[in-house]
């Protein structure tokens, strides 16, 4: 490796301020603690602007929505032990959807490692399984080559989370900073180029298929592939469907937009992918939430299946046609192949497949029941919110209903709007998310569409928004459960509400939970109000909003696909398959 | 239950034994034999894996490997053109009864004697795992008090070496 030769001698800790600043950081969320101390001295005088959260998960999952709202490396800081301990959950959640994380911990000196010192944890063991790649730096010389190679692994190929923990001697020890020029990994090459004779085979199926749908997942949006893949859709004419994590890889006003698939996917994308013929899939991983019982998922589709990560490819469900590369490359090397074949004369002709589809898009709209009177429903209260925010604000979620009701009823026409736990399902996600978005976007308006579950268990980081000036928004859809869990118990479980109500309508008072933390607290239960509520939320800009929505318990997320289900016994609502389903 | 031979080449990093056993389990992978070594490039091991793949291809397996950062490269050694090999250690009852026909068995399996005690002897074979099979079939009936046995290692048949092209990169680099 070649290195600009220095002679100056600086510490550990400041080559490593360095190499950040080197590597082009500009924010870094985190907290400080004994064994990581030296490197928040010269942090103190960086350029790049550190953000003291309130607790290392917030860190995490702030650095997340940082880099899923950018498309830049997000990086989080904590101590030894505890500190870094707090960091596995978001390095488990970027390691699931991809994310682009390089979290730094302190760890005790090197001579007490293994000796069960003080806020020891082996915290790169911890995280070998859910890391792309983990670092244990001992020695000063090596902090700025293994931070280059760091947010190189993290950024490149398929984008993960790579910890980088560093000793508090090599921290404190003086070396010189040798910036490397460039990088050599040997046992990493990731495969970009896609092979032209796989895209000419996927280009000839596509042009013979009867019943294509296009299955995109959220490599697209990594891969920064929307436009191309909207050139791919409008030249082939044939039907998208973007997952929970590529929502907004595909406008949803698009008319070949069929929407998301998947447990609560709507009936025309679950159905569209069950009867086709051929999937290009892009990006996706066929996940168990998208194919329900494998066995019968699309039993009749043949599988284009592109995608950075080779493992991916035939993992879950068998390839006709495997193609190794970056979604972007990938999507412009077939819209290429496939106008060659269109010059040839061959198209594709799929108007029999488009009636079939527009005949199940008509028959099954995605809807929801109205509640009670008196009661608000959760779906409406999201939809509006939806269309007063608007295409261009950013939404996060936690995991839970509201999650899904903001995928379903939120339209989405952007990439890098819509953030969310996908792979991993960590409640608690949307609030830090939603700060680490208004920190890389501060333009955009950004809402944390929160379960009043999700949202006990971050909104400390409320604390850290009103104090540095991210006025995010966060709507807490308020149903006074665990919702999704308490779905589940009433379809499977008798309604037997074991320890699933959190009487959360009453204590805590999350509007005035908002003012005790310096954020406007706002409250709603009446659907006529909604609309006030959401405008008045809009109108302030200088600080963080809660908005307590108080909803019906009942309401259910519908379609539904049960666990361990076919996609072909998708219900609609309670007991209510589609008609086609009784026909037969 | 099929099993296979893994030649893995990986960066001689710490932790890096760690993450090839973490992701077998993780993954519900089965190691059967797994031996270490240096090879003859500094700074690159080779770890010999035979995994017995049941539910997941091994395709999947190598796959996985390959996504590990220390990872080099993966070759799998068939049977037939390559040389396998496990190491053995016996101990095994040899009193004054038994002796000569433990000896005569040590000889007709090309082993060796390496410890002798007054009612036993330690016995060092090596060869492949059918070989090592025979030989223990053999000696049961004495009466075997210990056993040591290494994982396999293998090598390719002819003039190539797996470590050919792939490791100009990681050879070059400084330590």
């Amino acid at each position: 490796m070649t290195e600009q030769i220095s002679t100056e001698l600086v510490s550990g800790a400041q080559s490593l301020v360095r190499s950040l600043e080197a590597v082009g950081v500009e924010v870094a969320f985190g907290i400080p603690g004994g064994a990581v101390l030296p490197l928040y001295d010269p942090l103190f005088d960086s350029s790049i602007r550190h953000i003291l959260v309130r607790h290392e998960q917030g860190a995490g999952h702030a650095a997340q929505g940082y880099a899923m709202a950018t498309g830049r490396v997000g990086v989080c800081i904590a101590t030894s032990g505890p500190g870094a301990t707090n960091l596995v959950t978001p390095i488990a959640d970027a390691h699931m959807d991809s994310v682009p994380l390089v979290a730094i911990t302190g760890q005790v000196p090197s001579a007490s490692i293994g000796s069960d010192a003080f806020q020891e944890a082996d915290i790169r063991g911890i995280t070998m399984p859910i890391t792309k790649h983990s670092y244990l730096v001992t020695d000063p010389s090596l902090i700025a080559r293994t931070v280059a190679e760091a947010f190189h692994i993290a950024s490149t190929g398929r984008p993960g989370p790579v910890l980088v923990d560093v000793s508090k001697d090599a921290l404190q020890a003086l070396t010189t900073f040798d910036w490397p020029t460039s990088i050599e990994l040997p046992g990493y090459r990731p495969v970009t180029r896609p092979h032209s004779k796989q895209v000419r085979e996927a280009a000839r199926m596509i042009v013979e298929a009867k019943r294509p749908v296009l299955y995109v997942g959220g490599g697209v949006l990594k891969a920064r592939a929307t436009d191309e893949l909207r050139v791919l859709a409008e030249l082939t004419g044939i039907p998208v469907v973007t997952t929970l994590m590529a929502r907004g890889a595909f406008p949803d006003s698009h008319p070949q937009h069929l929407g998301m698939p998947g447990m609560h996917g709507n009936v025309t994308a679950v159905t569209a992918l069950q009867k086709s013929d051929l999937l290009i899939t892009l990006g996706a991983r066929f996940d168990d939430r998208v194919t329900g019982r494998l066995d019968s998922f699309a039993p009749g589709a043949a599988v284009i299946h592109a995608d950075i990560d080779p493992a991916e490819i035939s993992k879950n469900r068998a390839a006709d046609v495997p193609i190794v590369g970056d979604c972007r490359e990938v999507i412009a090397d077939l819209v290429v192949a496939l106008q060659a074949e269109h010059a040839e004369g061959r198209e594709g002709d799929y108007a029999g497949w488009w009636k079939f589809v527009d005949d199940l898009r008509e028959t099954y709209p995605l809807g929801y029941s109205e509640p009670p009177p008196g009661e608000l429903a959760p779906q409406y209260v999201i939809e509006r919110l939806g269309a007063i925010a608007g295409s261009d604000a950013i939404y996060t979620a936690g995991v839970g209903q509201h999650q899904m009701w903001a995928a379903q009823y939120i339209k989405y026409e952007k990439p890098g709007t819509w953030l969310n736990s996908g792979g991993l399902g960590t409640m608690g996600y949307a609030v830090p998310a939603a700060m680490g978005a208004k920190v890389g976007r501060p333009e955009a308006t950004v809402w944390a569409v929160d379960g009043d579950g999700c949202f006990q268990m971050t909104n400390q980081e409320l604390a850290t928004c009103a104090l540095n000036d991210i006025p995010i928004k966060v709507a807490v859809i308020n149903n006074g459960s665990l919702g999704m869990v308490r779905q589940w118990q009433t379809l499977f479980y008798e309604g037997r509400y074991s320890n699933t109500d959190l009487h959360s309508k009453r204590i805590p008072d999350f509007a005035k939970l908002a003012e005790a933390y310096g954020c406007v607290g706002l409250r709603c239960d009446k659907a006529e109000d909604v609309d006030a509520t959401i405008e008045a939320a809009m109108a302030v800009t200088d600080q963080p909003v809660v908005v307590d929505f108080a909803v019906h318990q009942d309401a259910m997320v519908w379609p539904m696909v049960a666990a361990g289900t076919s996609n072909d016994d998708i219900k609609i609502a309670r007991d209510l398959a589609p008609a086609w389903d009784r026909e037969d | 239950m099929t099993k296979h031979t893994l030649s893995v080449l990986v960066e001689d990093q710490p932790g890096v034994l760690a993450r090839i056993a973490g992701l077998f389990s993780r993954r519900s992978y089965n190691i059967e034999s797994l031996a270490v070594g240096p090879t003859e490039h500094p700074g690159v091991s080779r770890m010999t894996i035979v995994v017995s793949v049941e539910g997941s291809p091994l395709e999947q397996v190598t796959k996985q490997l390959n996504k590990l950062i220390n990872v080099i490269k993966i070759v799998e050694l068939e049977p037939v053109s390559s040389v396998q090999r496990e190491l053995l250690l016996v101990k095994v009852k040899a009193d004054l009864e038994t002796r000569s026909h433990v000896l005569e068995t040590v000889q007709l399996f090309r082993a060796k004697v390496v410890d002798v005690a007054p009612d036993a002897v330690t016995i060092e074979a090596t060869g492949n795992a059918e070989k090592l099979e025979a030989l223990l079939r053999v000696l049961e009936p004495f009466g075997i008090k210990e056993l040591v046995q290494s994982g396999r290692i293998a090598m390719g048949r002819g003039p190539r070496s797996i470590t050919d092209r792939s490791l100009r990169s990681a050879s070059d680099r400084p330590a």
